[in-house]
C-alpha cells in the first residue's frame, strides 16, 4: 500500500520536474537560436561558415570586424545582462512575494543609473570603477527602502509603495544630472539612459562573466532557502533557517547583478520585472526557477534588440523595446491585483 | 519514544518597552497533549513563540534538554521542534506535495535532491492526515480545513518530536476543528509526539488537552489537568466571565456553561 502511493507521489515529482527540464532545455535553445542570429544578422548577413570560421580565429576580410568586435559582444553583453536582469528580478520578486517588488519598480536599479550616470557624465569614470559605485548606490538604496517601509519588514505592500516613490525621486535626480551635464554628453547618456547594447565592448564582457556565474551559483546554492524564506517569517525561522541572513545575503546578490548590468548597458526597462514571473509560468509555480529567470531574461534581451535593430526603419535601442513588452504587462498586473485586492 | 525536557525557566518577553510575559516557568510534560489558555492578549502566542525562538526572551531561557535553544544550532533545533504558526503563507500556485516537501528543509544539504527518506516522511504525512489523494492539487484551491491538513502535514514531514501549534482550529468550522483535534491526537498516541497548542474554545482544550496551562496578563495562574485547571473560579479570574461548571456528556472532562446577563433561568 505504502509503496504504492509512494510511487504516485515520486512520479508527481519526477513529474514536475521533468517539465522543468524539459522547459529549461527549450529556453536554453531559444537563447542559442538568439545568439546565432545576433552574429548572422547585420548590415550585411554572414553565412554560418564564416561565423564559425571567425570565431575559430580565422581572419575574414569585413567580416573579422564586424563579428568579432561588433556583433559577437553585441550578443555576449546582451546575454549576460539578460541573464544578471531576470535572475536579479527573480529573487526580488520571490522574497517580497510580489511581482511588482522587481528592482526596476522599486527604484534600485534608479539608485544605480543614478551612481553611473554622475560617474559618466560628471567624474569622466568608465568600466569597473562606475560597477563598483553602482553597486554601493543600488545596496544604499535598497537599504534607504528597507529602512523607510518600516524596521523589520523587508516584505510587503508598504515597502513596494516607498520603493515606487524612491524610483520617483532617483528619476528627477536623473534628469537634474542630465540638465547639468555638458550638452555634448547627454546625447550618449540618453541612449544609455534607455538601455542599450550600441555602446557593447569586449572588455566589459569578462567582468559580467564573472558576476553572472558567481552570483548566478550563489543563487542556485540557495534556491531552497529561497523557497523557505516564502513561507512567511515565523515559518522559515520555525524550519531552522536564519531569515535575516539569507535575505540580506539574496538581496545583496541581486543588487550586485543589478548594478553590474546597469553599470554597462544602462537599466534595460522592465527585463527584471517580466523575467521571473514568465519563468514561473512556464516551468510551474514551486520549482527553482533561477536558471529559467536568467534565460528568459538572456531570451528578452536578445530578442528585442534584434527587433529594435532589424524590425523598423529606424533602430531603436532595446531598452524602447523592452518597454514597449513590460509597460502593458504593468498596467495589466495592477489591475489583476487591485480586483484581487492585493498590493 | 523519544522524552524530551522542555522548559520556559523564569522567561520574560516583551516588544516596544512592554512586558508581555512576566516571568513565566513552565515544564511542558513531554509525550503529552498541553493546552495554553487565556483571554485575548494575555500573552498566550507569545510564550507559544517565546518557546519556538521567535521571539527572544529578554531574560531567562527556553531549555531543551539541558540546553539553551539559543545555543543549538536553528536547523538541529528544527530536527526536534515543529511550528505551525498562526498565519503561514501560501506561496502562489504551488501544488500540495510541493509544500509538504518544504518541511524537510532541515533535513536536507544544499546540493542533494529529494531523498528516499525525505519522499517516505512526506507520503506518511500525508497519510497521516488523509490528504494523499490532494497531493497533485494547488494549495489555493482548497478549502480551510483542507488547507489546514496540508500545513500539519507539512510540519509532520519535518518530523520532530515536538510540535508548537497556535490557534491551529481559529479559521475552521466545528466539524473541521473536532477534526483536527483528532488528528492531533492520533499523531500524539501513535509516535509519542509531544503537542503544544493555544486553543480558543476552551471545551475542546478540556477535552483533548492532557495538561492545561491558563494564562493572565503575562502570568501563569493555573497549570495541570483539565480536571485541575477548568474551575469557576479559574474561569471568572481568567476570562472574568461568572460560568458553571458540568461534566462533558461524551468525554467527562470539565465543560463551562457562560453565564451572561440575559437568558438565565434560574440561579445556578
Amino acid at each position: 500500500m505504502i509503496t504504492k502511493e509512494h510511487s504516485f507521489l515520486r512520479e508527481g515529482y519526477s513529474k514536475r520536474r521533468r517539465r522543468m527540464v524539459i522547459v529549461t532545455m527549450g529556453l536554453l535553445l531559444l537563447t542559442l537560436i538568439l545568439s546565432i542570429t545576433m552574429l548572422l544578422y547585420g548590415n550585411t548577413r554572414y553565412s554560418v561558415d564564416t561565423v564559425v570560421h571567425v570565431l575559430l580565429g580565422k581572419d575574414i576580410k569585413g567580416a573579422t570586424f564586424a563579428i568579432g568586435s561588433v556583433r559577437l559582444p553585441r550578443m555576449l553583453i546582451g546575454l549576460l545582462v539578460g541573464m544578471a536582469f531576470g535572475m536579479a528580478g527573480n529573487t526580488f520578486q520571490t522574497i517580497l512575494r510580489n511581482p511588482l517588488a522587481s528592482p526596476d519598480i522599486i527604484g534600485v536599479t534608479s539608485g544605480a543609473s543614478v551612481a553611473a550616470v554622475y560617474c559618466i557624465l560628471m567624474l569622466k569614470l568608465s568600466g569597473n570603477i562606475v560597477s563598483i559605485v553602482s553597486l554601493v548606490a543600488g545596496i544604499a538604496v535598497a537599504i534607504l527602502i528597507y529602512l523607510l517601509s518600516g524596521r523589520g519588514s523587508f516584505s510587503g505592500g508598504r515597502l513596494i509603495l516607498v520603493g515606487i516613490g524612491m524610483q520617483a525621486m532617483l528619476s528627477s535626480v536623473i534628469s537634474f544630472l542630465l540638465l547639468r551635464a555638458n550638452q555634448y554628453d547627454v546625447a550618449g547618456a540618453m541612449r544609455w539612459l534607455s538601455g542599450s547594447l550600441n555602446g557593447a565592448q569586449m572588455k566589459n564582457v569578462p567582468r559580467l562573466v564573472y558576476v553572472v556565474l558567481g552570483i548566478g551559483s550563489i543563487l542556485l546554492i540557495l534556491t531552497r532557502h529561497l523557497h523557505i524564506l516564502e513561507l512567511g517569517e515565523e515559518y522559515a525561522i520555525a524550519l531552522g533557517l536564519n531569515t535575516n541572513q539569507t535575505r540580506v545575503i539574496l538581496i545583496v546578490c541581486s543588487v550586485f547583478l543589478v548594478a553590474f548590468a546597469t553599470a554597462v548597458t544602462g537599466p534595460i526597462a522592465f527585463v527584471a520585472f517580466l523575467a521571473g514571473p514568465i519563468a514561473k509560468k512556464l516551468i510551474g509555480a514551486g520549482n527553482p526557477s533561477v536558471i529559467a529567470a536568467a534565460l528568459v531574461g538572456a531570451s528578452l534581451v536578445l530578442g528585442a534588440d534584434l527587433i529594435g535593430q532589424f524590425a523598423f526603419s529606424t533602430r531603436f535601442p532595446v531598452g524602447v523595446i523592452t518597454g514597449i513588452v513590460g509597460a502593458p504587462y504593468l498596467i495589466i498586473l495592477l489591475i489583476s491585483m487591485n480586483k484581487r485586492g492585493v498590493a | 519514544m523519544i522524552q524530551h525536557e522542555y522548559q520556559a525557566k523564569a522567561v520574560v518577553t516583551g516588544y516596544d518597552k512592554k512586558i508581555i510575559l512576566n516571568g513565566i516557568d513552565v515544564t511542558i510534560p513531554s509525550n503529552k497533549i498541553s493546552v495554553i489558555i487565556g483571554a485575548n492578549a494575555c500573552g498566550k502566542s507569545t510564550l507559544l513563540k517565546t518557546f519556538a525562538r521567535l521571539m527572544k526572551a529578554s531574560s531567562g531561557d527556553i531549555v531543551l534538554d539541558q540546553k539553551k535553544i539559543s545555543s543549538i544550532p536553528s536547523k538541529q533545533l528544527a530536527k526536534v521542534l515543529g511550528l505551525l504558526p498562526q498565519t503561514p503563507i501560501v506561496p502562489e500556485g504551488i501544488k500540495v506535495a510541493d509544500l509538504v516537501m518544504r518541511g524537510r528543509f532541515p533535513h536536507q544539504t544544499a546540493f542533494k535532491g529529494m531523498t528516499k527518506k525525505d519522499f517516505d516522511a512526506v507520503e506518511e504525512a500525508l497519510q497521516i492526515m488523509g490528504i494523499t489523494e490532494l497531493a497533485d492539487r494547488h494549495v489555493d484551491e482548497l478549502s480551510g480545513g483542507q488547507r489546514q491538513r496540508v500545513w500539519i502535514a507539512m510540519a509532520l514531514a519535518q518530523q520532530t518530536d515536538i510540535l508548537l501549534l497556535d490557534e491551529p482550529t481559529t479559521y475552521l468550522d466545528i466539524t473541521h476543528q473536532v477534526e483536527i483535534l483528532d488528528l492531533l491526537t492520533d499523531l500524539n498516541r501513535k509516535r509519542g509526539t509531544t503537542i503544544v497548542m493555544v486553543l480558543h474554545d476552551i471545551n475542546l482544550s478540556a477535552r483533548y488537552a492532557d495538561y492545561m496551562f491558563a494564562l493572565k496578563n503575562g502570568n501563569l495562574v493555573s497549570e495541570g489537568a483539565p480536571e485541575e485547571v477548568i474551575t469557576e473560579e479559574l474561569i471568572k479570574n481568567v476570562f472574568d466571565l461568572a460560568c458553571t461548571v458540568i461534566k462533558d456528556p461524551i468525554s467527562g472532562t470539565p465543560f463551562i456553561v457562560p453565564k451572561g446577563r440575559h437568558h438565565v433561568e434560574k440561579a445556578v
